[in-house]
């Protein structure tokens, strides 16, 4: 599972300590008891002193990486004056996955109000039963469609609420461009990258016939991008079953890359989030990456120092979503009513362009993406990027959400391996074969 | 005096033969709790279908042990613990006996230096594995950019098998090599003197006397610091898990472990009944080596003295 970092999640960076104390925990406990499950169902039980509850209401919310809401909660508190909130922060989404089906399993231990990573979420749904049904007038048409739906289950029950989502743009390296003699302000580079990947590689061959640095940072990354516009990658919609390996899409995407990064040299051959590749934002590393919105925040982070960073409004084969994440009531707490208070105050517009503007997190709800105040939103640091403008522009460039079955996590954390693979210097041919064994071995 | 009563003499008889029994009772209860239980469990999850999520399923008899048996990986992450386990183990016990004999003589400053020998052990495993994950970075690794200066080609500690299991196996003895060495400490001190005065009075020099009395009077505390490394180094897991950001044990599995391997298919796969055959096959190999080791280390040791 977890490093679904290049795939998925927003914060990644690497398999953060706590969450190695707690797979250690975890593998002992297997020794221990391998059990779990079984000890299940407390919930109802405890769910039933709940409504009583009349006095002061403590909830815990967990959450992973960056959602900005430590200066929310606060506001919360004043305007729910007999709810407290806990706050619970996970470093990254890998972690928190852990902790989460590790917890969903034993039957207790949830947070009250629970942050899900969009990668994760189809597995998650599996267990739908054991979440609350979230779905209100109150909340009604406040995400985007293909938002709404990911977190819909099969039986029309809605299970969480959307946070922010991940638009992608392309951000470049200005004054690398402008070495390389090629245009280097925003609209002209847009326009250099064009609309499809095969614009955007043909770019990059251009940069790298005057320049030594590699143009984008990972074949795994890029590949992220690419294989987020296919309807189905992995697995049939209808019935869930596996059909990566027999996907003609799947693989012509693979030998695109592979050809664009490898045959062609415009890879770095860095994973990302890896000691390299944070290192690499200090020195050159590479000219270009695929960009969702809180990914601006991760640069800016690691290229402490370092001017020229912009971001292109433009994303190829049409639009991209990468990662964004859901608030989810399980059905462990005590307190399911003031939870979802919580969680829908949380993901109202309102809030989610305070989070924005405080960590880059873009708001996947339909008010917020016409509010001025986020669209006259500029970063600084990136050449006063109307950020919020182009990632609003972005947002609406997606009309694809992508099928992801329960197998997807697995299925592509493999793949993720075999381009690693090649990255590393094994034959692309061989690479793949060896992703085909591996999802065979899955089933 | 009148006699006792009956039935206090029976109660007294009772108290003589139970009681001993209820003052260990607290380890056995506590081992049978934490320990025997456990893995009797484990056992029977491992003769299921079972999943994470959704507990047991179905009776599969010994299946779970010939899937996992039949997988390259399984395979792979054997070859990379024993290699890493050697690695660690062989080099970390040898260094581990030369510091405690340099810091058995007479040193200035001894408490200063004992205690700086302890201080890796000190430090988290996650931390220490963090900062050396750094250090060996492919591109831009402190030790590539040594190597680098005296005109080594940069190695590939992220894509090689060896170099993977050199980096991994450092980190360990970072941490064990000074623990170990107190450990030896302590037993040499224990050693009496008149055994070494009598060597020298002999003409025996240090060399002599190191390997004729201190390492054959050791020989209990190296069986047991060789049994406990054996037992660690082949359930190692927070130093590979944190050598890459992924944690799985490298794109192409160059440094998975078994208890990575287990981790992977207990909680990515969510196939509890596979990961508990795998835990059974570890603890069963983990009880050979240590019964080897112990056997050889009887062997060598007892050579030199009796």
């Amino acid at each position: 599972m977890s490093r679904t970092t290049r795939s998925g999640d927003r914060s990644g960076r690497r398999a953060s300590a706590r969450s190695v104390a707690l797979a250690t925990i975890a593998v002992g406990a297997l020794a221990l008891t391998a059990c779990s499950s079984s000890s299940g169902d407390t919930a109802g039980s405890t769910q039933a002193g709940a409504t009583s509850a009349s006095g002061p209401v403590t909830l815990t919310l967990a959450t992973f990486n960056q959602f900005g809401y430590e200066d929310l909660i606060p506001e919360f508190e004043k305007a729910y004056p007999n709810i407290k909130v806990t706050h619970k922060k996970a470093a990254t989404s890998n972690e928190a996955r852990d902790n989460f089906f590790t917890r969903l399993s034993a039957g207790s231990g949830m947070a009250d109000v629970e942050a899900v990573e969009v990668d994760w979420l189809p597995e998650m749904l599996q267990y739908s039963d054991k979440f609350n049904d979230l779905k209100s007038p109150d909340v009604e048409g406040r995400w985007l469609d293909w938002k709404a739906k990911a977190a819909t289950d099969a039986n029309g029950a809605l299970i969480g609420y959307g946070t922010d989502s991940g638009p992608e743009a392309i951000c470049y390296r200005s004054d690398l461009f402008k070495a390389a003699g090629l245009p280097s302000d925003r609209e002209s580079v847009a326009k250099l990258f064009g609309t499809t990947w095969d614009s955007y590689f043909a770019a990059g061959k251009q940069f790298a016939a005057k320049s030594k640095v590699p143009f984008f940072d990972s074949i795994g990354a890029t590949y992220q991008g690419m294989v987020n516009q296919l309807e189905a990658a992995y697995e049939n919609p209808t019935d869930d079953s596996i059909t990566a390996t027999e996907n003609p899409e799947v693989k012509k995407v693979y030998d695109a890359v592979v050809k664009a990064g490898i045959t062609d040299g415009l890879s770095a051959k860095l994973q990302q989030w890896g000691d390299d590749w944070t290192a690499s934002f200090q020195k050159d590393g590479f000219a270009t990456m695929l960009c969702p919105g809180w990914m601006v925040g991760v640069i800016e982070g690691n290229a402490k120092g370092v001017k020229g960073w912009d971001v292109a409004n433009t994303f190829p084969g049409g639009g991209g979503n990468w990662g964004g994440s859901y608030l989810t009531v399980p059905k462990q707490s005590a307190h399911p009513k003031e939870a979802q208070q919580l969680a829908a105050w949380l993901t109202a517009p309102e809030q989610q362009i305070k989070a924005f503007k405080k960590v880059g997190a873009f708001p996947s709800q339909v008010q917020a993406l016409s509010s001025p105040d986020l669209l006259s939103f500029k970063v600084a640091s990136f050449n006063d990027a109307p950020t919020g403008q182009i990632f609003a522009d972005r947002a609406k460039a997606v009309t694809i959400a992508p099928y992801k079955g329960t197998h997807y996590f697995a299925i592509n954390d493999a793949m993720q391996q075999a381009l690693t693979r090649v990255e590393q210097g094994s034959s692309p041919q061989e690479s793949w074969d060896k992703w085909v064994n591996d999802v065979k071995a899955l089933g | 005096m009148a006699p006792r009563p009956a039935w206090r003499r029976r109660l007294t008889r009772a108290d003589e033969k139970a009681s001993p029994y209820a003052y260990i009772s607290p380890f056995f209860i506590l081992f049978g709790v934490v320990g025997l239980f456990p893995l009797l469990y484990t056992a029977w999850v491992s003769l299921h279908k079972w999943s994470l999520i959704g507990g047991q399923g179905a009776f599969v008899g010994l299946k779970n042990y010939t899937d996992v048996l039949g997988q390259p990986y399984f395979w792979n992450a054997l070859k990379n613990t024993v290699s890493i386990f050697l690695l660690s183990s062989v080099p970390q016990i040898i260094i581990a006996l030369l510091i405690a004999a340099a810091l058995d003589s007479n040193l200035r400053g001894r408490t200063f230096w004992r205690m700086g020998v302890l201080l890796p052990y000190v430090l988290a495993p996650v931390a220490v594995a963090l900062i050396f994950s750094d250090l060996f970075g492919d591109k831009f690794g402190l030790v590539n950019h040594l190597l680098g200066l005296v005109g080594i080609d940069p190695i590939q500690w992220h894509k090689e098998v060896l170099p993977s299991h050199v980096a991994i196996a450092t980190m360990v003895n970072f941490r064990w090599i000074g623990y170990n060495a107190l450990i030896f400490l302590a037993a040499m001190q224990a050693v009496p003197r008149d055994y070494y005065e009598a060597a020298l009075i002999d003409g025996a020099g240090r060399v002599r006397t190191f390997f004729s009395i201190t390492i054959p009077q050791l020989r209990a505390t190296i069986i047991f610091v060789i049994v406990t490394s054996t037992i660690g180094g082949l359930q190692i897991f927070d130093e590979p898990r944190m050598y890459d950001q992924y944690g799985l044990g490298g794109a192409d599995r160059q440094w998975q472990t078994l208890t990575l391997y287990l981790y992977q298919l207990g909680w990515t796969q969510k196939n509890f009944g596979r990961a508990a055959a795998v835990a059974w096959m570890l603890f069963l190999i983990i009880v050979v080596f240590a019964i080897i080791n112990f056997l050889l280390t009887r062997r060598i040791a007892s050579k030199g003295s009796r």
